[in-house]
């Protein structure tokens, strides 16, 4: 076997495996530890389909952010309380026709995506300056809008933590 | 011998042969910089520090390391075991990774990336993880309020240094720490810290910037490994030891040798980008590859050094201190940085 399809396996072992993890364990620490790899394992993925700018977001916001932030949750609020907090099922029947919903989306872009199952000559070096020049140039609007969605989160946050109490 | 050779270049035993040369260094330079910090330490404090073990106390280290290689390791029984037992490893993956792109000489560098120093910033939060992960493993109040500190420190002042990497990488034009390092090469004049090889007068107005991002970046990475005066994950007057409280034996040392190893990260990264890395800065002489590495791990060393000093001088701050300085003053001047130098290199 070559040894970047050794590679590439590993990295689908840790993504499948850590998500299902995140998906049948009861305890929810272990769960959020396990995103953590799961997130991991799909920048790996990304690096094997050429898109290095994406692979080394994915590890800085999911890996760097939001897991480290679910984690900050769940451990001020896990042990605060004398009862462990567990996963349960519950709400099945929405969640069956969402999850399979969800699949059926995935699935169907699987199989009508071309995807570069050999080697190809790379279009450049680096996507991140072709990537750079788009939001700037073309895709200015929508980049802006974004940050201004952001901001207003961000703003609406502070608002919401920090609300004072009227004197009664 | 043939057949040694023919092994030997093979892609898979090629690669792992060259990716452990940092490996190497981290424990070598490990060694170098317990016996440093003591000595350090002590000399700063009026005492005299290690003085039996060999001359000057120089085969303490050694002495010190098979110590922690016959310690039981001991696990607590109601610990998360297997988390536990992990996040040792993940800390130090996080920071062996980030290894990958240092240049440590013109020839030398793990993975010539062109995102570089970006992907220096992504894979150092795997530290974080795994410091939460050990943290709330070892199931100790001390410990997890170390980790969740630990954490909320290195997010925080991660915006400062993140900002300050964007200075550097917008005058030399690359996130690739090979290029930014290539940029600067020829002499001390060249260094970005005093203004990169601009043209003279945008070399003038641009050098209070790039000095001030400069301390910036030094001031956010002492906060970044969690030393005095930032150490407020292990006030151990508070909080016992912080995060690695109930860990002995080789986890212990992991920790120890993911410590010093990000201290030499965050001042080799510093170096690299302000400092010219491993341009000699006398111009062509003592310049070369083998050179490179000498003023590579020297120009670092410095740093490590200075960060030794101040954990042994400056007292520790508060909470708020510490939040003050990372979002009031060091984020707001680096934005106006970013915003003149922006300004200068378009004009």
């Amino acid at each position: 076997m070559e040894l970047y399809t050794i590679i590439f396996y590993v990295f689908a072992v840790i993504t499948l495996g850590a998500a299902a993890i995140v998906v049948f364990s009861r305890n929810i620490v272990r769960a959020a530890f396990a995103l953590l790899f799961a997130f991991f394992g799909v920048a790996g993925i990304y690096v094997f389909l050429l898109a290095d700018f994406i692979a080394v977001t994915q590890l800085l916001i999911y890996v760097g952010g939001i897991t480290v932030l679910v984690l900050f949750g769940v451990m001020l609020t896990n042990r605060q309380v004398s009862v462990d907090i567990k996963t349960g099922t519950m709400q099945t029947l929405p969640a069956v026709i969402l999850t399979s919903a969800l699949a059926g989306t995935l699935i169907g872009i699987f199989w009508s995506t071309d995807w570069r199952v050999t080697a190809q000559p790379l279009a450049s070096e680096t996507t991140a300056s072709a990537l750079g020049e788009l939001l700037l140039g073309p895709y200015v609007l929508p980049f802006e809008v974004a940050s201004m969605v952001l901001m207003v989160a961000l703003v609406g946050a502070a608002m919401v933590a920090r609300r004072e109490k009227k004197p009664s | 011998m043939d057949s040694l050779y023919a092994f030997l270049s093979q892609p898979l035993v090629l690669s792992v042969l060259l990716g452990a040369i940092p490996l190497v260094f981290i424990i070598v330079y490990a060694l170098v910089v317990l016996y440093m910090e003591m000595k350090v330490a002590a000399h700063i404090q009026d005492r005299l520090a290690y003085m039996r073990t060999g001359w000057h106390g120089v085969l303490q280290p050694f002495a010190d390391m098979l110590k922690l290689l016959q310690k039981e390791d001991v696990v607590p029984v109601q610990a998360d075991q297997f988390l536990f037992r992990v996040a040792p490893y993940v800390v130090f993956a996080g920071t062996y990774a980030a290894y990958a792109v240092l240049p440590f000489s013109s020839i030398y560098v793990g993975a010539n990336l062109n995102l570089g120093v970006f992907f220096l910033i992504a894979v150092s939060s795997l530290v974080v993880a795994g410091i939460l992960m050990a943290g709330w493993a070892s199931n100790n109040k001390w410990a997890i309020f170390g980790g969740l500190r630990s954490a909320a420190q290195m997010i925080s002042y991660e915006i400062p240094t993140a900002l300050s990497i964007v200075v550097a990488t917008m005058i030399a034009g690359s996130l690739n720490l090979q290029d930014v390092t290539r940029f600067q090469d020829g002499g001390i004049q060249n260094w970005i810290v005093f203004g990169g090889t601009l043209p003279l007068t945008q070399k003038l107005l641009i050098l209070p910037f790039t000095l001030i991002t400069f301390v910036i970046l030094f001031v956010a990475s002492v906060a970044e490994v969690n030393r005095t005066p930032f150490d407020l994950p292990e006030a151990e007057s508070e909080l016992v030891q912080g995060f690695n409280t109930e860990y002995s034996g080789m986890r212990f040392a992991m920790f120890y040798l993911a410590e010093y190893a990000n201290l030499f990260l965050v001042s080799a990264v510093a170096v690299s980008l302000f400092l010219g890395g491993w341009s000699s800065p006398f111009g062509s002489f003592l310049s070369g590859p083998v050179w490179g590495i000498f003023w590579f791990v020297m120009k670092a060393m410095v740093f490590v050094f200075m960060q030794i000093w101040i954990r042994w001088t400056l007292p520790r701050l508060r909470v708020d201190q510490l939040l003050y300085t990372s979002w009031k003053v060091l984020t707001p001047w680096l934005f106006a940085c970013i915003v003149a130098i922006g300004f200068i290199l378009v004009a």
